[in-house]
């Protein structure tokens, strides 16, 4: 079994195994087995980095074999400079999740940390699929553990909220799935992501196919207007749900369109650019704006992760290397940050079981410790220099200065939002008095929460100080997939 | 050719003589030995199955003097057919032993159900489709009825018997339409008959919306569906599941058998009234089954909208194109109808496992907590709804993607246009499948629900049905290279 094979099938073997024999009565070994299981999922994860050929585009690790040899879809894995980061990263994101998740879940253990080691190896498998079934197997799988996760210990409107994650979610998807089919039968008879690659389509059918595209990636990165979702979901969701959600699932949308909208539709992707490019900015202005006026603090990072995804698809489609790196970068350091906002957002809710901005003040002065790091993750929240937040923001902005002056400016005006929001937050949440009795009786970080928090904050200095092996990985990838852009397919 | 080659009909003859062994048997048994009957009924169905698996190789000879054929695809369907069965009589075992129907009639009549269906497989002429068809309906209205004090279940009874005569009596007439066009009733001498061009169109034409009708009431596809909610609601389930089960398979060969084979030179005809058929069925079953509160009445509407999807498999115009493009999209159907019974069996075998005597477990809400008090059992619904509901990596998915390559493959825009929609009103129908399971699993228990006890071997066999939902979803292949060959030799036959 390959590498990226035991990246995937590794965590939901676990995951199937807790469902089968776990109940709460042995809920310590249930989250024992969990732990080990998604560290153990990390670790097969790691060659992957090491091993990594930074000099080539090529597909690397690669598996293929007949799996549906009726429709000649095959089971085809591989990574490139693109998808790479994304293994270790989900991975890593769930061993946060199986630690976050440790005391607050208390009722059907099993069921929950099941249900994320499932997930975690699904969206893995998303990252890695180079067969088109293969791809849409893993990205409408992981619909079926997130309903049952925002559905079972969500907030109070969770049903709701799991109804519309899903049905908007798959309504995108189910286009997209009629896409694939017309490009199978183009292909004459190839679920092949890469020889789609390389097909010739009219103008036409490029444009059908990209919009097709757009309404199952646009529906999960989300972009506005299909974005209310999110907001949703996140708020519904229990902590855990929220970090996967913003931390790895929101980039299955964006993956999507480096791997098959630009590439597969390349004339369409340059003709409609300037849709997206403007849906991108209403994403990084108005729903900035939006996440201005928030009560809820979850809502109010849901709509600034909407804002953050703006700027990766503004990225992707200003088809510049530095663009396309740039809306890379800031996907995995949103999903650093926005996972470890919501986690601390999570830290506060198991204390005072409220996530109104109102209900706390003065955090600080009870909680130094988790104030600081709070700190920290808002400050890369808004791109602080120093910061992974900064690296991503500042690419897509250079780069997009070389396409546009103004719609860099429009672009840059994140920075004075994402500061007014995150930083008007941290100063209701965390500084001033002590607001009321219960935020006196706070107890600081222990040594689990601590543990969790302080491995994101390293994870988010270094990549904000030293972003250089990072971005090694992706240059070649980028660079190959720039230059396939700019030809035209048409035949 | 005509000769009687009486090992084509083996399984047919063996079911026949254990249908009236079962009979007699049961004379001599009392209530309480009765477990004789219905082993000596699963060892049947085994062999009946086993000499269909045996036979499956066979490329259509033809036997009994030309009235029926001995393909893959019937035995294929055959088989299927009797192991639908197998899990059907097990799952309703414990169901009618509570209720006081396990009586010998109902191991017999389930016999002669899938001895109808099994000649309606194996029919190459037009009375052997109907003798068929007769043969399974009979023995359906009198298990629907077999509940005699119970005022539901004979309501029931009452209105299939009446719409099934009626759909009986369109089949036939259009039969007799295409026999008086033609001049035979052999299947494949009228196949021959209409490829000459001299036959008078019009009464061809005629008799085929009779035909087409006739199927479609047997599919329970709008407007020929009346039938479907108030018969699955009615009828004890485990009846339920006899009459949406194996007999499905029963519809799909009778209509392969007839259009296919029989009138494909009238294609054009067929495959518009298919369309039309189709999407009035997705439209009214998926939104009709948004209203439901009574699980067994969701499912019939489900029932009319999956069967709506699957048609969509038999649309196509493939007259002009190769044989491989036909097979490829009729053997999509026939993907879809497996599965689709697969899933089928599992509710149904659920909704009785969870019914206790004096007690129908058939509200949706009355599956409340589900994942609380039987997680397998909610496990195993959880994987059959979204397995309906089309989410990968479960069956229902493969099943809906084979049936969406056929059409867009076509790559005509009206058939593009026909996979969009149906794509979209598969939409509609997540959101029923979706509420069950969040009923399972959202929902706190219902205070003073009966604690789920269940025998293990039934329980077993739900999970191997589970099981076969998700491990087919792995992996499709097989099934589907075996419904592609079976199809592809009854066309080139």
């Amino acid at each position: 079994m390959g590498l990226l094979s035991a990246a995937i099938w590794l965590p939901i073997a676990v995951g199937v195994l807790l469902f089968a024999v776990g109940h709460d009565g042995n809920a310590r070994a249930v989250r024992w087995v969990a732990l080990i299981g998604s560290i153990l999922s990390l670790l097969v994860t790691l060659p992957l980095i090491s091993g990594f050929d930074a000099h080539t585009a090529t597909m690397q690790f690669e598996e293929n074999f007949a799996w549906i040899e009726r429709f000649n879809v095959r089971y085809h894995l591989g990574v490139d400079g693109i998808s790479m980061w994304f293994v270790p990263l989900t991975a890593f994101m769930t061993v946060m999740v199986v630690l976050a998740g440790w005391e607050v879940i208390t009722q059907r253990v099993a069921l929950y940390m099941g249900a994320f080691l499932i997930l975690s190896g699904l969206m893995v498998g998303v990252f890695c699929a180079l067969d088109g079934v293969l791809f849409y197997t893993f990205f409408e799988g992981t619909l079926i553990p997130m309903y049952i996760i925002i559905g079972v210990w969500g907030g109070p409107k969770r049903v709701y909220a799991a109804f519309k994650f899903f049905l908007f979610t798959l309504a995108g998807s189910l286009l997209m799935l009629v896409a694939l089919m017309y490009l199978y039968y183009k292909s004459n008879g190839s679920f092949d992501i890469l020889t789609w690659h390389k097909l010739p389509l009219r103008d036409g059918a490029q444009s059908w196919l990209f919009f097709a595209f757009l309404a199952a990636f646009s529906v999960k990165v989300p972009m506005w207007p299909v974005h209310t979702w999110l907001p949703d979901a996140h708020v519904e969701a229990p902590t855990g749900g929220s970090v996967v959600l913003a931390a790895i699932m929101l980039k299955l949308g964006a993956y999507g369109f480096l791997r098959f909208s630009l590439p597969i539709v390349p004339d369409a992707s340059r003709e409609w650019a300037w849709f997206i490019i403007a849906l991108s900015l209403i994403a990084v202005i108005y729903i900035g704006l939006v996440a201005l006026v928030q009560n809820d603090m979850k809502k109010l990072v849901a709509y600034s992760s909407v804002a953050h995804m703006g700027f990766v698809t503004l990225g992707f489609f200003i088809f510049s290397d530095l663009g396309v790196s740039g809306g890379l970068v800031q996907m995995i350091s949103h999903g650093f940050i926005s996972g470890a906002m919501f986690l601390c957002i999570g830290v506060l809710y198991d204390r005072v079981h409220s996530r109104e901005i109102s209900a706390y003040g003065g955090v600080v002065n009870t909680m130094p410790k988790f104030a600081t790091l709070a700190v920290l993750f808002a400050m890369a929240n808004c791109g602080l220099p120093g910061t992974s937040g900064f690296v991503g923001e500042w690419m897509v902005i250079i780069g997009t200065v070389k396409t546009s002056f103004w719609l860099a400016a429009l672009a840059a005006t994140t920075l004075v939002f994402g500061a007014g929001y995150t930083l008007w937050m941290v100063k209701r949440v965390y500084f001033g008095d002590v607001a009321n009795a219960e935020v006196k009786a706070l107890a600081d970080l222990d040594a689990r929460e601590m543990a969790v928090l302080s491995m994101l904050a390293i994870a988010v200095l270094w990549m904000g100080v030293y972003p250089k092996p990072i971005t090694d990985v992706m240059n070649v990838s980028v660079g190959e997939l720039i230059k396939h852009v700019a030809q035209p397919k048409l035949p | 050719m005509s000769a009687m080659n009486w090992t084509i009909v083996a399984p047919e003859i063996v079911l026949l003589t254990m249908a009236c062994v079962v009979a007699v048997v049961d004379l001599f048994v009392t209530d309480t030995q009765r477990r004789v009957t219905y082993w000596l009924t699963q060892a049947s169905f085994v062999a009946v199955a086993a000499l269909h698996l045996w036979l499956l190789p066979d490329s259509a000879p033809y036997g009994m003097q030309d009235m029926v054929v001995s393909d893959s695809m019937g035995h294929a369907l055959s088989f299927f057919a009797t192991v639908a069965m197998i899990f059907t009589v097990a799952y309703a075992q414990p169901y009618v032993a509570s209720r006081d129907m396990l009586k010998g009639e109902f191991f017999t009549l389930a016999m002669f159900v899938l001895l109808g269906i099994q000649v309606m497989t194996a029919a190459n002429n037009f009375l052997m489709v109907y003798l068929g068809l007769e043969l399974m309906s009979l023995s359906l209205y009198a298990l629907t009825a077999l509940r005699r004090d119970h005022a539901v279940a004979t309501e029931a009874a009452m209105k299939y018997f009446v719409l099934g005569a009626l759909a009986s009596g369109f089949l036939l007439y259009g039969l007799s339409m295409m026999y008086g066009a033609t001049g035979t009733l052999t299947i494949p001498d009228a196949f021959t008959a209409i490829g000459t061009g001299r036959i008078n169109k019009e009464v061809l034409s005629f008799g085929v919306v009779f035909v087409v009708a006739g199927l479609a009431f047997k599919l329970g596809v709008v407007p020929f569906h009346m039938w479907i909610p108030d018969v699955y609601h009615g009828a004890p389930t485990a009846v339920t599941l006899m009459i949406g089960g194996a007999p499905e398979f029963a519809a799909f060969a009778i209509t392969i058998r007839l259009l296919v084979e029989g009138l494909s030179g009238l294609a054009p005809e067929w495959q518009q009234m298919l369309v039309v058929l189709s999407i009035a069925s997705l439209v009214l079953g998926n939104l009709a089954a948004i209203a439901q509160t009574n699980l067994k009445r969701m499912l019939a509407y489900s029932t009319i909208g999956q069967m709506g999807f699957m048609l969509l498999g038999l649309t196509p115009t493939v007259i002009g194109a190769n044989t491989l493009s036909a097979a490829n999209a009729y053997s999509s159907s026939m993907f879809y109808i497996v599965t689709y019974v697969l899933t089928t069996l599992g509710t149904f075998g659920l909704i009785m496992l969870l019914s206790r005597q004096g007690f129908e477990s058939e509200e949706i809400s009355d599956l409340a907590g589900l994942g609380q008090r039987a997680p397998w059992m909610a496990g195993v619904m959880t994987l059959l709804m979204f397995s309906l509901a089309g989410v990968p990596p479960l069956v229902g998915f493969y099943a809906k993607l084979s049936i969406l390559q056929a059409l867009v493959t076509t790559a005509a825009v009206p058939y593009i246009a026909l996979a969009v929609f149906a794509v979209l009103m598969s939409l509609v129908g997540s959101f029923y499948y979706l509420r069950v399971v969040k009923v399972m699993y959202f929902d706190p228990p219902a205070a003073g629900m009966p604690e789920v006890r269940s025998a293990a071997g039934v329980s077993a066999l739900l999970a191997i049905n589970g099981a076969a939902v998700l491990v087919l979803g792995l992996l499709p292949g097989g099934l589907m290279a075996m419904c592609r060959d079976a199809i592809l030799k009854a066309l080139t036959s």
